[in-house]
């Protein structure tokens, strides 16, 4: 196995995770009604959850330093999420889209790792997608349930579409070592992933009376750690904390 | 959490002229002496209902926000295991409203009508929610001795005469347990750690010593409605008896810590009862009034998720949103 192309797929997958993750806590009390309060912590747990794990394993098989040293101790540009999901949250709109387009993108990927030549990212990946399984559920649940419900609805939802499509194709921009990792079987690639997803999202968009936006015009960058202000931000509040009294155990 | 023991409008109450048909009072009230549960279809005196749902939904609203103070600091808590503890914790809180919403609505008042009277600010929630979270420290502290007070009200209260709250009780102790022990995680972790945050934890301590006492209400008068209330089995326990037996329980738990309240006369007498400095009822009455340090912040936010996605409330009632599955 090549550890260094493993250790790169890693690192992007746990960023993604926890960057995520963080922004759909940022719902918890405020939801726009108590069950979807509910719902997006239940989903952001599970993110956080699952970016702990891969950090888990990166110190493990990798010897990374542990999980709160990477997930919170890093420079922002050491971070490789793309960049989607540092983006700040504008509205449920925005908020709602995102989780449709990052999850089907998470779904499809965790379900091609299962055949992954790295054993322990697999066994990983097969239980990461029974939970992302309902979090797919969930998204197109309300994307059709608010595409076509109301004008008002509709134009707030097309709005956040074309402004996080863009962002949502970079999250197939290739790492430097993408073709090692496809040549060993550690993934099968980002290009193969964007192509089973836009198979996927294409109809429900447009059963729910939304339209894809024609632009090929990728939001790169996030992989190679280049990232908006956005993540600055995000980084200092969420080590605020910790930062406070370093080497203090909380 | 968070009932708070006292519920704000009783003592005002002027007596009920209605007049209760005697014979089913005297069946409801041998009911409640067997111990049986009233349920939302069976009879029940207008006192009875009234009392119930304003005690049901002040105790929602307390849940929603109460979940706010708490909630900032998820995206600021330090490392893995304090984000995913707190993330669930506040999510239990905002489900724990979502229950008794719905255990209020068996009693006919419906989750829309109990917001708006939130927000009009005609229902009131548990004060200790109008104090600020200033640090992490006030995480630890709200965690371990907030849920703490809640969990002596609510453990009470699951023993009372109404089915669907009691219910609704039982699962949200249960869930209050393990907040209890988040929250004295956090608090132990402060309390031995570094001199930096044992200093942070002691601040935080004395800011909230005296929410902590107003928590259960100001002392007992006796008073008929209070006597009838208990008899209904709607008021468990007195005010003073909870504050002694959540001061007795947790006043040592936090000293063995080091830790200490900021009253040289806070102490337990030979019946067992606890005597502390005059905490400033008027301070209470003034919070409960909406001038207290976060009244109109906690509310403004409220005001926000309700107009910031009223689009979504009417797309949700609108015929063209197209009906989907369950998901499980």
């Amino acid at each position: 196995m090549n550890k260094e192309a493993a250790q790169e797929l890693m690192l992007k997958m746990a960023d993604d995770a926890l960057i995520y993750g963080h922004r759909l806590s940022e719902w918890t009390g405020i939801g726009p009604i108590l069950e979807e309060d509910i719902a997006f912590s239940s989903i952001s747990q599970d993110k956080v959850g699952h970016a702990w794990q891969l950090y888990q394993l990166l110190e493990e098989d990798f010897g990374m330093p542990g999980p709160d040293q990477l997930g919170f101790g890093r420079k922002e540009n050491e971070y490789k999420c793309c960049r989607l999901n540092e983006l700040y949250t504008r509205d449920y709109a925005f908020a709602l889209i995102r989780h449709f387009l990052m999850d089907h993108a998470e779904f499809i990927r965790y379900s091609l790792l299962r055949a992954s030549s790295y054993e322990a990212l697999a066994q990983l990946a097969k239980k990461v997608r029974g939970e992302i399984k309902y979090h797919v559920l969930h998204a197109d649940t309300w994307v059709k349930k608010l595409g076509a419900a109301t004008e008002e609805s509709h134009s707030r939802m097309q709005a956040a579409l074309n402004e996080a499509f863009p962002y949502a194709l970079g999250i197939f921009e290739p790492g430097p070592l993408e073709q090692e990792l496809i040549d060993t079987g550690i993934f099968i690639g980002e290009e193969r992933l964007q192509s089973e997803w836009l198979d996927e999202i294409r109809p429900i968009i447009e059963e729910s009376g939304l339209q894809l936006p024609a632009t090929t015009d990728a939001a790169m960058g996030g992989r190679s750690g280049n990232h908006s202000s956005d993540l600055a931000d995000l980084l200092e509040e969420m080590s605020e904390v910790l930062r406070s009294d370093p080497g203090a155990n909380w | 959490m968070y009932g708070g023991g006292y519920i704000p409008g009783q003592e005002n109450e002027k007596p009920d002229q209605f007049q209760e048909d005697p014979v089913k009072l005297k069946e409801f009230e041998d009911r409640i002496a067997r111990g049986e549960k009233i349920e939302p279809h069976d009879w029940m005196p207008r006192g009875y209902r009234k009392q119930l749902i304003r005690m049901i939904e002040q105790h929602a609203h307390s849940e929603i926000i109460g979940a706010l103070p708490e909630g900032t600091w998820i995206t600021r808590a330090p490392g893995f295991r304090r984000k995913m503890a707190l993330i669930a914790k506040v999510q239990d809180e905002v489900g724990h409203g979502q229950l008794l919403y719905n255990a209020a609505e068996t009693l006919g008042k419906s989750r829309e009508e109990m917001m708006a009277d939130l927000l009009s600010g005609k229902s009131k929630y548990s004060n200790v929610f109008n104090y600020p979270a200033k640090t992490w420290a006030d995480v630890a502290v709200i965690g371990f001795l907030i849920d703490a007070a809640a969990i002596v009200n609510q453990v009470a209260n699951s023993k009372g005469s109404y089915g669907p709250y009691c219910r609704a009780l039982e699962r949200i102790c249960y869930e209050e347990s393990f907040h209890l022990k988040q929250g004295h995680d956090a608090f132990v972790a402060l309390a031995t750690g570094t001199k930096k945050q044992r200093a942070m934890l002691q601040d935080a301590v004395n800011r909230w010593y005296r929410p902590i006492i107003h928590f259960f209400g100001p002392p007992d008068v006796a008073s008929v409605h209070t006597e009838k209330l208990m008899r209904w089995k709607v008021k468990m326990m007195s005010n003073d008896a909870m504050r002694n037996q959540y001061l007795s329980s947790y006043v040592p738990k936090v000293r063995e810590l080091g830790i200490d309240f900021p009253d040289p006369n806070l102490r337990k007498n030979a019946d067992g009862t606890w005597s502390f400095s005059d905490p400033d009822w008027d301070e209470f009455k003034r919070v409960i009034k909406g001038d207290g340090p976060c009244n109109k912040e906690r509310l403004a936010v409220r005001k926000w998720v309700e107009t910031e996605h009223r689009w979504i409330r009417e797309a949700l009632f609108n015929p063209n949103a197209k009906y989907t599955l369950p998901l499980s």
